[in-house]
Order: C-alpha cells, then sequence, then structure tokens
C-alpha cells in the first residue's frame, strides 16, 4: 500500500500531470532533477543541516497533560510543529525545495499562499539562499491574514493580491501557475502543498516526511492514533507516510465550515468528487457540470476544493480515516488548548485538536494519540476576536 | 471524413489558410453568442471554436478568464452549451470545435460527454490542459464517435513529443505562439516563427498546424499565413469587441473584424 516513487505519478487512480503543454518540459526537467537529488547524500547533508540550524528540528513531542486530564481518556501528544522557524511546518518543505530551484540554477522563485504560512516559509527560505520571491495570495486572504502579507514583504518577497475567481487559495494556484506557463524558463514554482502535477506530491510529502520519521523515534511505541488536519494535506502525509506500514490508527481532518451537509465547507474526501484541477486527479468539491465549488473555512489554509492525490488514495484503499470538524468545533478546541497548557495553535492544526478531544474520551487513559500541531495560532488571533464577538455560545467558553 | 479535416482539404485546394475564430458561449448570453457566430459566418470565418466556461481556466489570459466568469454568472450549464450548439447546427454546417478543460468532461465521463457532444454537432475538441500521458481514455472514447481530438503545443515542446502528440491529434493541431496565457502578446517572436516551422516539419503534411494565443490583428493573421500555418486562431480579439459592442449591433462588427482578417488568409 504504501507508494515510493509512484508509476507514472500516479497514487492508484490519483495524481498524474494534468498541464498546459507548455508546462510540460520544466515540469519533466523537475522531476528528473528531483530524483537525482532524492538519493543525494550531499543534498541530504546540506539540507539536514538547515533543517537544525536554521529551522529547528527536531521538533519536540509534547505530552498534553492538562488536556489529556481535561478531556479524560487517551494520552495526547502534540508533535510541535508550531515551534518551528516561521511558525509553521511549511519550512520544511520550502527549504527542500528552494534548495532544489537553487541547484537546477534558478533564479526566479513564485509561490501561492492560503493563509500565508507557506509564502511566509517561502520568503525566509529564499532570503536566506538568495533566491528572489513573488507570491500569489487570494485577495480574501490577504485581508484575513494581513500579518503574514507584511511579513512576506519584509523578507524581501513581492506579494500579488489575486482578485479572479473566489480570490482565495486555489485562485492563487491558477494565477501562479499563469505565471509559470509565461515564466517557464526562468522561473521555479515552490509549491507549498502536496498537490498538483507529478512530481509535487511526491517532493512535497518527502520533505514532509521528516514529521512522521520524528514521531516514529521520539514515540516509546508506536501510537494508537495519530491525527493531523487537512487542506492540500501536507502536514497530514508528511505526519502519516512513515507510519503507513504500522498498525497506528491514522485520521485525516478536513475542513467541516458550517457543516458539511452545507455548502459551506472544505471537505472534498468527506463529500466530494473525482475529478481534475491543478494538474492532479483528485477528489474535488464541484457541481453537477464539473465547475469547481466556493469553499468555506474559518481556517484560510484550509479553504480549498481540492485534496492532494496520495490523500484520495489512502482514502479509497480505507487506510487512513478521513473525518471533518466544524469551525464551531475549532473554536472550541482552539479555546480549550489556549487555556489548558497556554499553547495557542493555528486553525487549521486546531482541527486536529478537535478531533483528538472527541476520540480520546472513547480510548483508555494506557492508549496515546498524537496530534501533528502544524502552526502556531497567532497569525489566527484576530479571526477568533471576530468569531467570539459574533458567537455568544463559544463566548460563555471564556 | 470529419468536417474539419474536409475544411482544411478545401481550403488547400484554393490555397488558402483557415481562420478560426473563437467566443466564449454563454458570454455575456446566448442571444448574444448566436449573434456573434452569425457574425463569424458572415464575415467568412471557416471554423468555429466555442468555449465552455470553466471555473478555473489556467491557461487563459485575462480576457477569456472575465469571459468565463460572466458567462458562468449569467448562469450558463452544459445543457445552455449544448442547445447553442443545436441552434447553430440549424442555421450552419460550419466545423464547430469545443474548448474547455478535462474536469467539464471527465465529471460525466469522456465516453458520454463526447457521445453528447458529437450528437449536438460539435466535430472536435480543444483540451488545454490535457497533456498527451493523461489522454489514454480521453482518445478512445473521442475515436469511438469520430470526434476529432486537437492537442496544443508549444514553442518548448521537444522532437520526440512531437511526434507523440501528432500521433494522438485529428482536425488540426494547435500551436500556442507564445510562453503564456491566451490574449496577451504585443508582437511576434521569432522563436514562435522557428517553431512553426518545425512543427510543420514534423507534421509532415499530415495534419494541419494552426498557431493561436495573442493573434488580434490582420497583420498577425498576414505575417503567421506568410510563415506556413495552415491556419490562425483569434479568440481574445472576438472577446473583446462583444464586450464593447451593445448587443443589437454585435454580428454587424463581428462579421467587418472577421472579414478583415480572413482577407490575410488568402
Amino acid at each position: 500500500m504504501k507508494i515510493g516513487i509512484p508509476k507514472d505519478g500516479r497514487f492508484g487512480d490519483f495524481g498524474g500531470k494534468y498541464i498546459p503543454e507548455t508546462l510540460a518540459p520544466a515540469i519533466e526537467e523537475l522531476e528528473r532533477n528531483y530524483l537525482k537529488i532524492r538519493n543525494d547524500k550531499n543534498f541530504k547533508k546540506e539540507l539536514g543541516r538547515l533543517l537544525i540550524d536554521y529551522a529547528g528540528r527536531p521538533t519536540p513531542i509534547y505530552f498534553a497533560r492538562n488536556l489529556t486530564k481535561t478531556v479524560g481518556g487517551a494520552k495526547i501528544y502534540l508533535k510541535r510543529e508550531d515551534l518551528l522557524h516561521g511558525g509553521a511546518h511549511k519550512i520544511n518543505n520550502t527549504l527542500g525545495q528552494a534548495l532544489l530551484a537553487k541547484r537546477m540554477g534558478k533564479k526566479r522563485i513564485i509561490a501561492e499562499t492560503g493563509a500565508g504560512q507557506h509564502g511566509v516559509a517561502t520568503a525566509m527560505a529564499c532570503a536566506s539562499l538568495g533566491l528572489k520571491a513573488e507570491i500569489y495570495m487570494g485577495y480574501v486572504d490577504t485581508v484575513r491574514q494581513k500579518q503574514n502579507v507584511f511579513r512576506m514583504e519584509l523578507l524581501g518577497a513581492k506579494v500579488h493580491a489575486v482578485k479572479s475567481g473566489s480570490k482565495t487559495l486555489k485562485d492563487a494556484i491558477n494565477e501562479a501557475m499563469r505565471d509559470w506557463i509565461t515564466n517557464v524558463d526562468s522561473t521555479y514554482y515552490l509549491l507549498g502543498s502536496a498537490v498538483g502535477p507529478h512530481p509535487y506530491p511526491l517532493m512535497v510529502r518527502d520533505f514532509q516526511a521528516v514529521i512522521g520519521v520524528e514521531i516514529k523515534k521520539q514515540m516509546k511505541k508506536i501510537p494508537n492514533a495519530v491525527i493531523a488536519c487537512v487542506g492540500g494535506g501536507s502536514n497530514a502525509i508528511g505526519t502519516f507516510y512513515p507510519l503507513i506500514d504500522t498498525n497506528a490508527k491514522i485520521i485525516g481532518i478536513e475542513a467541516g465550515g458550517k457543516g458539511v451537509k452545507t455548502k459551506l465547507h472544505s471537505a472534498p474526501l468527506t463529500a466530494g468528487k473525482k475529478g481534475v484541477l491543478h494538474g492532479m486527479m483528485t477528489y474535488l468539491m464541484q457541481d453537477k457540470d464539473g465547475q469547481i465549488s466556493q469553499t468555506h473555512s474559518i481556517s484560510a489554509g484550509l479553504d480549498y476544493p481540492g485534496v492532494g492525490p496520495e490523500h484520495a488514495y489512502l482514502k479509497d484503499e480505507n487506510r487512513v480515516e478521513y473525518k471533518a470538524v466544524t469551525d464551531d468545533e475549532v473554536i472550541d478546541a482552539f479555546l480549550i488548548l489556549t487555556r489548558t497548557e497556554g499553547i495557542i495553535p493555528a486553525l487549521e492544526s486546531a482541527h486536529a485538536i478537535a478531533h483528538a478531544i472527541k476520540i480520546s474520551k472513547k480510548m483508555k487513559k494506557t492508549e496515546s494519540i498524537v496530534v501533528t500541531l502544524s502552526g502556531r495560532g497567532d497569525k489566527d488571533i484576530d479571526i477568533v476576536k471576530e468569531y467570539l464577538s459574533k458567537n455568544v455560545k463559544n463566548k460563555r467558553k471564556i | 471524413m470529419s468536417k474539419i479535416k474536409e475544411k482544411f482539404k478545401q481550403l488547400k485546394s484554393k490555397k488558402e489558410s483557415a481562420l478560426i475564430s473563437y467566443i466564449m458561449a454563454g458570454y455575456p448570453s446566448e442571444k448574444a453568442t448566436l449573434s456573434a457566430v452569425r457574425g463569424l459566418i458572415q464575415g467568412g470565418t471557416d471554423i468555429i471554436e466555442l468555449g465552455f466556461p470553466f471555473s478555473d481556466p489556467i491557461a487563459d489570459g485575462p480576457t477569456i478568464q472575465m469571459a468565463s466568469t460572466e458567462s458562468l454568472n449569467s448562469g450558463t450549464k452544459i445543457n445552455n452549451f449544448f442547445s447553442i450548439v443545436k441552434k447553430i447546427r440549424k442555421e450552419s454546417d460550419i466545423p464547430l470545435v469545443l474548448m474547455t478543460y478535462t474536469n467539464i468532461l471527465y465529471n460525466q465521463t469522456y465516453e458520454k460527454f463526447i457521445l453528447r457532444a458529437k450528437q449536438a454537432g460539435i466535430d472536435g475538441l480543444i483540451l488545454p490542459d490535457m497533456a498527451i500521458e493523461e489522454s489514454k481514455e480521453y482518445v478512445k472514447a473521442a475515436k469511438k464517435v469520430g470526434m476529432d481530438t486537437i492537442f496544443l503545443v508549444s514553442p518548448n515542446t521537444e522532437k520526440d513529443r512531437l511526434k507523440q502528440i501528432i500521433k494522438s491529434t485529428s482536425g488540426f493541431l494547435y500551436m500556442v505562439a507564445v510562453f503564456g496565457t491566451t490574449g496577451v502578446q504585443t508582437k511576434i517572436h521569432k522563436y514562435t516563427i522557428d517553431a512553426l516551422k518545425n512543427t510543420k516539419n514534423a507534421a509532415k503534411g499530415k495534419i494541419p498546424v494552426g498557431v493561436g494565443f495573442g493573434i488580434s490583428t490582420d497583420k498577425d493573421v498576414q505575417k503567421y499565413v506568410s510563415s506556413g500555418a495552415d491556419a490562425v486562431i483569434v479568440g481574445s480579439a472576438n472577446i473583446k469587441i462583444i464586450e464593447n459592442t451593445p448587443a443589437g449591433k454585435i454580428q454587424t462588427r463581428i462579421a467587418t473584424f472577421t472579414k478583415k482578417l480572413k482577407n490575410k488568409t488568402r
């Protein structure tokens, strides 16, 4: 079931490379170069060094004693990706790809970003490696994550606010792809999630797999359950991949928004249909004609109508269980973790926390759950504040 | 013989290149689309390429993106599209090509969608995000009903790949003139003319080569035709005319513009 290098870029039915012809040589060049450095000792050494000295790896596994006690049930451990440089797991991938881009002789880097974390991590990696970065971000996201826009600019990146379509992450990807088509020779597209045409889903998973590899080392025994949030699914695939061959129960949490029965969510694995978008075949939120639906999530980073093809595959293989939690449940989890542990999680990561709280109650005290805390929540405090001012039910809990 | 193939054969005997005109179905309304089609036919275009809007048109520049969004906002569904096609078929026999994105077909299954398109009167398909590697099932479904599969090639497409694409292509081969999206070119690059020559050589006269993306004036048309293009494809320029013309005058203005372009293919 575990797929190393996917044949023809396919994870079962999913993945592939559905791309405009102009990008074909660039994708081919990327694939060739990536497969070459994938096992290159010098590359691994250089990246390993950067991950330790620059990004702050390894990240700790933290036993959330107070949260566990409050919830009552299985022991909850947090994989602290929020402690990385930049405040999220994104830097694992941007350092890897920026280093690759540099080796390929590309000087101009473009990237998309949703919440801004990937944009910030790209800007950081580029600043440190001497590359020029331009970031596409949906206009809606530039408003709701304005702090990250300024962070990127401070780091020397140029931010383009995308005003087409739904003005969120999917449109930022569209615009980045259009830029790449136009500047295909000089430009490296540094995709931030485990999505897009092959070899991106493979490459991003490989660079993020350090999360799961460390979890395996740090836990005395394989945890009973592992949980991560899934938008495109990079922190989740990085967490899951090294654990696929174990007997851990693996759960991915999608953004249920206002509920998966409403149209206001971002849960293609829970409520989507197979289709083709952004160069890949995967599960998508779409209407009867195949038009991509508008999505909703309280977290900009999960507000995406598609999902990485390897997740689609793991769902169909029944190896990973995919569930959705609602915005309300996310805010509750955000508040509980903040209060009990003094850790402010990103709203994305709070999705995984919310599900851990749900299932730990039903598990034995001797059992363990590892939750990947993919990022810290400083970027989200304005959103939470506004939400609380409108939702009295949650507010009573503070 | 497919309608498209037949058209190229006729043109060849007259030593003409084809003018292929693109418009977006349902932009800004079904009525406007039908007026524009009448204008194109009146102006003497050889093949009409009808766009069906997709929510995420990654190969398109601002003009066609805008037309896609407007068309979707005005309520264009697949059913409306096929009803437009059927209406055109009542008035004309002109070869009709559908341009849209892969997900629109995949959503209904290639086989069902292509059959339905064929029955409505579509002669060929263009999917800018359908890479040759992923096209087996699509080409098979198209062949089954005699639908032409028009693939795109780019100035940076390598020789072996070009050969492979030509093998799966029927109707004509669509050469993208520029590195970029639709509708944004300002001048004709030398690399495009070189690529056109290479592509023509690879096609060996077995399949006509059309050039598109960023072609908007009669001078552009003349330049590509004199450089050996079997067809030139004009899209965004038509959309701009439709955008800036009151509904009642669309037919005449499109006809005048098309006539001017068509003259340069002779």
